[in-house]
């Protein structure tokens, strides 16, 4: 199979269920070009020395051919995930004010309670069913929920910002050849609608702080200054959606994988302490990003013996890093208990995931609840229904049965 | 069998974290004879970086500093009792208390302690301290409790340094003296030292350079200290912070290569003997070694860092149990951290290794940066402030010699590339002694004493 | 138990001090103070955050030596 093609069948919905095998042949053919000029690279070793090379870009407007995602967006810049260093530390840094250390060391943790009562909640709503939908119906209300309450936006005004969400995660789908520059401008429109919309909801807590985010941001003055109008829209933005774009998937995957692998399943169910590790495990086995499509080289920089110019597109395949056997024994078994575990699951470097440690408790505290509850749980559909986006991957529905579903 | 790589009889002396990570890993590596460790402190084997900085806050009491297990390890613990000389020939460790262990193979990890006050009477002073034992730091934290008027420390490397931080944070007067023009350019060269005298002077340290103490003052109790430049200051507490000195006395009869700049080993850590023929049967590693560097022209380096104990103890315990050709080679680059003044500083490498320096990412300005080290073109070492993430980056050049300047493109476009001199001061010039010490390429003790600095 | 962790790894990820604030404290941005002798209730916590290190710096473990005489 010719290499320029590899990334279209990556991308090819037909793939989603199980990208895996795509995976292994682009480590085993290196660093790739695609005939669109862009690079991918899917080893391990390599990933991670380019997450820490400081002449990768995250800024999009560095790229030899700027795309709409970067260049236009009607006047609204990028969030922080989208810059370089100074502007990025700076922005991260006051939104990290509000939400962890070293200012706001116990939030997350603070917040163990209320989501074992979400949990709870959640599957006390099973009741009456026997065939439960673990998107709808657990995966996806969790983190929507949580996210609401930690920024400060209203759980009722999700059916709005589920459509904006839905159109900037197609806006920076990579998939070629499906007239990208016009689900862009899509995204582009979706992402200033809902950072109007947040942005009013920030306006509406000055002087009248409450104990949230968006709060926080319009209210308080570090001695590094604070967010302006602007800044607060594309940092409550970038949280909202990586808020709950992300972690229902992480929680989605978890379910599918220990149904997958029963005997995990009842160990995790006797043996609660192993979830920690249970849930690194399924980042490396089953990451909710797939990959960060959005680097670009600041400089010609060569890898395992090809250039990549300056200013090309580069795409870091995480997932498939997180299966290469230079780096993890027996990487295509599910291990709860591995040991060498150091995946690439929120990223590394500078821009490793803002969220992970949010992620992370509401994961363990929902797949801990959900196998003590359930019984004998079994998959309607296996593999089942995908959503579309090839970075954010993750099942649209997950049916199951259970006799105690809604006992 | 007796001998045997997995079996008969192992001490290690010294039961710190090199010994106890060499033990761990003896047993990982399924060594089943008899194991020893010797340790002069009482107490078992505990952490000494939180003592300059969680103890002296006063958030973790001295005593709770000890070190979590691996694995089990199924030793004798001889604790509280010094190893006081080595006979080759009859293989015996010989302790203070007259008793003495008998071994197949030994592990030297006797580390260091802190350099003494040179004037006797006036180390004696009470409020006089060193900060190198977890009893060391109990004590001194206990005086800082008290609230002295004034501390003064004595040197201006990374532990008289932390300690600055540390009284200044619990609000209190401090004034450090250092012989040499800047805090950590022993360490880090000129360029790192003029950030490290705007931090301390502007966290309210009395920082002065170039000047010693020539007489700690009081009768019995410290009262002050004269300095050389004809000033005198009030002190209650007085820290001295010159460095260490290793543990070697105890193989002054040994016939080891063993001397002030420690036990010279060979790349597998067995060591030397006086005529610089390699050992087979006895080993060193942590503080105490003296060892070749690939990467610094296989100069012996000695380093006093917890990195290299915990890296060194592992090649050590796995040569001591594995035959010839399975044998590794320890290679790691050096690396260690400081925390200080709420900055986070990291090195890799080796920055007195050096005629240059380029700030390569970030700005003096703002304390967060990444400064490269490099010497006749070729990169050896990284310092990182506050910018932790990106130095395995600059690792992969020190590993690879790649060519200095490191080539532009930082991400984060730091204000200027242009490399100045690195300003390493020859070490004689400072009051406090190298963390990392390039001692030439002679194994020989008698011959390594008269070996100048540099 | 008793905790280490090895600061020549850590980057400032901070994971550890999210997920158990009363052992694992950042000290400005990137410095990490910990308390090496953990009280009981606080195990679980710990586990957690090591388990999340991404850089697999922490070391949890009974007490080296405990039973030396």
């Amino acid at each position: 199979m010719a290499a320029d093609t590899l990334f279209r069948r990556i991308t090819d919905y037909a793939h989603r269920a199980d990208p895996y095998p795509l995976y292994a042949e682009l480590r085993e053919a290196g660093v790739v070009r695609q005939e669109d000029g862009s690079y991918l690279v899917g080893t391990y070793h390599e990933i991670a020395a380019l997450l820490h090379d400081p002449r990768i870009s995250s800024d999009r407007r560095n790229r030899a051919v700027p795309d709409e995602t970067a260049a236009g967006e009607q006047g609204v810049p990028p969030s922080f995930i989208g810059l370089d260093d100074p502007e990025h530390h700076r922005l991260r840094r006051l939104a990290m004010r509000s939400f962890g250390p070293p200012h706001t060391p116990g939030r997350i943790d603070a917040m163990e309670g209320e989501i074992t009562r979400i949990v709870k909640d959640l599957i006390a709503g099973f009741e009456g069913k026997k065939r439960i939908d673990i998107v709808d119906d657990f995966a996806y209300p969790l983190p929507v929920t949580v996210i609401c309450r930690l920024l400060g936006v209203p759980t009722e005004d999700e059916p709005r910002f589920r459509l904006w969400s839905d159109t900037i995660v197609a806006g920076f789908d990579p998939t070629p050849g499906e007239d990208p520059a016009e689900r862009q401008r899509a995204g582009s429109e979706a992402r200033k609608a809902m950072g109007l919309y947040l942005g009013e909801l920030a306006e509406k807590r000055r002087n009248r702080p409450s104990d949230d985010m968006l709060s926080a941001f319009i209210n308080n003055e570090g001695p590094d200054g604070r967010l302006t109008q602007l800044e607060i829209m594309t940092t409550a933005v970038l949280l909202l959606i990586a808020g709950h774009e992300t972690t229902v998937n992480l929680i989605t995957n978890g379910i599918l994988t220990l149904l997958r692998h029963p005997d995990e399943l009842d160990r995790l169910r006797s043996e609660p302490p192993l979830m920690p590790k249970a849930v690194e495990e399924l980042l490396r086995y089953e990451p909710p990003v797939q990959m960060l499509p959005q680097r670009t080289p600041l400089a010609d920089i060569e890898v395992l013996g090809v250039t990549i110019p300056k200013g090309a597109p580069l795409i870091l395949m995480l997932a498939s890093g997180n299966r290469d056997p230079q780096r993890f024994r027996d990487p295509d078994r599910f291990d709860p208990t591995r040991e060498d575990n150091q995946h690439l699951g929120f990223g590394s470097g500078m821009h490793s995931c803002f969220g992970a440690p949010l992620a992370r408790m509401e994961t363990q505290l929902a797949l801990t609840a959900l196998i003590q509850h359930l019984d004998k749980p079994r998959l309607v559909e296996d593999p089942p229904p995908y959503r579309r986006s090839p970075v954010l991957r993750g099942p649209r529905h997950l049916l199951i049965e259970d006799d105690r579903a809604g006992a | 069998m007796r001998g045997e790589p997995r079996d008969g009889r192992i001490v290690i002396v010294g039961a710190s974290l090199a010994g106890l990570r060499a033990a761990e890993k003896l047993r990982a590596e399924g060594f089943a004879g008899s194991l020893t460790l010797v340790g002069e402190e009482p107490q078992p084997p505990y952490d000494r970086p939180p003592l300059s900085k969680q103890v002296l806050l006063g958030k973790v009491p001295a005593e709770n500093t000890g070190l979590p297990q691996r694995r089990e390890v199924d030793a004798e613990w001889r604790l509280g009792v010094r190893a006081t000389g080595l006979d080759p020939f009859g293989k015996r460790v010989l302790l203070a208390d007259g008793e003495e262990v008998s071994f197949d193979r030994l592990l030297i990890a006797t580390g260091t302690r802190a350099r003494p006050w040179p004037n006797p009477a006036e180390a004696a002073l009470d409020g006089v301290f060193t900060l190198r034992t977890s009893d060391d730091a109990g004590r001194l934290a206990e005086r800082l409790d008290a609230g002295p008027r004034r501390v003064l420390v004595i040197g201006a490397g990374f532990t008289g340094s932390e300690i600055a931080s540390a009284c200044r944070e619990r609000g209190l007067e401090v004034t450090v003296a250092e012989r040499g023009p800047a805090p950590l350019v022993g360490a880090l060269g000129g360029t790192l030292g003029t950030l490290a005298t705007r931090l301390q002077r502007a966290h309210g340290v009395d920082l002065r350079c170039g000047v010693t103490v020539t007489a700690l003052e009081g009768n019995g109790r410290l009262t002050g200290a004269q300095f050389s430049d004809g000033t005198r200051i009030d002190a209650d507490v007085a820290v001295v912070a010159l460095g260490a000195v290793r543990n070697t006395e105890w193989l002054a009869e040994s016939g080891l290569a063993a001397g002030p700049r420690g036990v010279t080993c060979d790349a597998g850590c067995r060591a030397f003997d006086m005529y610089g023929i390699v050992t087979d049967d006895i080993f060193a590693a942590g503080d105490v070694a003296r060892f070749p560097h690939p990467l610094f022209e296989y100069q012996l380096l000695s380093l006093e860092h917890w990195g290299n104990a915990v890296a060194q103890a592992e090649v050590a315990a796995h040569n001591m149990v594995n035959p010839g050709p399975r044998r590794r080679p320890h290679l790691t680059v050096p690396a260690f951290w400081s925390s200080q003044f709420g900055l986070n500083i990291k090195s890799v490498g080796v920055p007195t290794f050096s005629d240059q320096v380029v700030i390569a990412q970030g700005s003096l300005k703002d304390a967060r940066l990444v400064a490269v080290y490099g010497y006749r073109g070729r990169v050896t070492a990284a310092v990182s402030v506050n910018q932790a993430k990106w130095l395995e980056y600059y690792q992969r050049l020190i590993e690879t010699a790649a060519p200095f300047p490191p080539a532009p493109g930082a991400a984060d476009r730091p204000e200027s590339l242009v490399p100045v001199p690195s300003d390493v001061p020859d070490p004689k010039m400072l009051s406090h002694g190298p963390t990392v010490a390039l001692t030439g390429h002679l194994p020989d003790r008698r011959l390594t004493v008269v070996q100048p600095a540099r | 138990m008793n905790v280490v962790v090895d600061l020549n790894r850590c980057q400032g990820y901070a994971q550890c001090a999210f997920l158990a604030p009363q052992v694992f404290t950042m000290h400005g941005e990137e410095s990490l103070l910990y308390t090496p002798v953990i009280a009981e209730d606080q195990d679980e916590r710990v586990r957690r955050a090591a388990a999340a290190c991404p850089v697999q710096a922490i070391v949890v473990g009974k007490e080296a030596g405990s039973g030396a005489r």
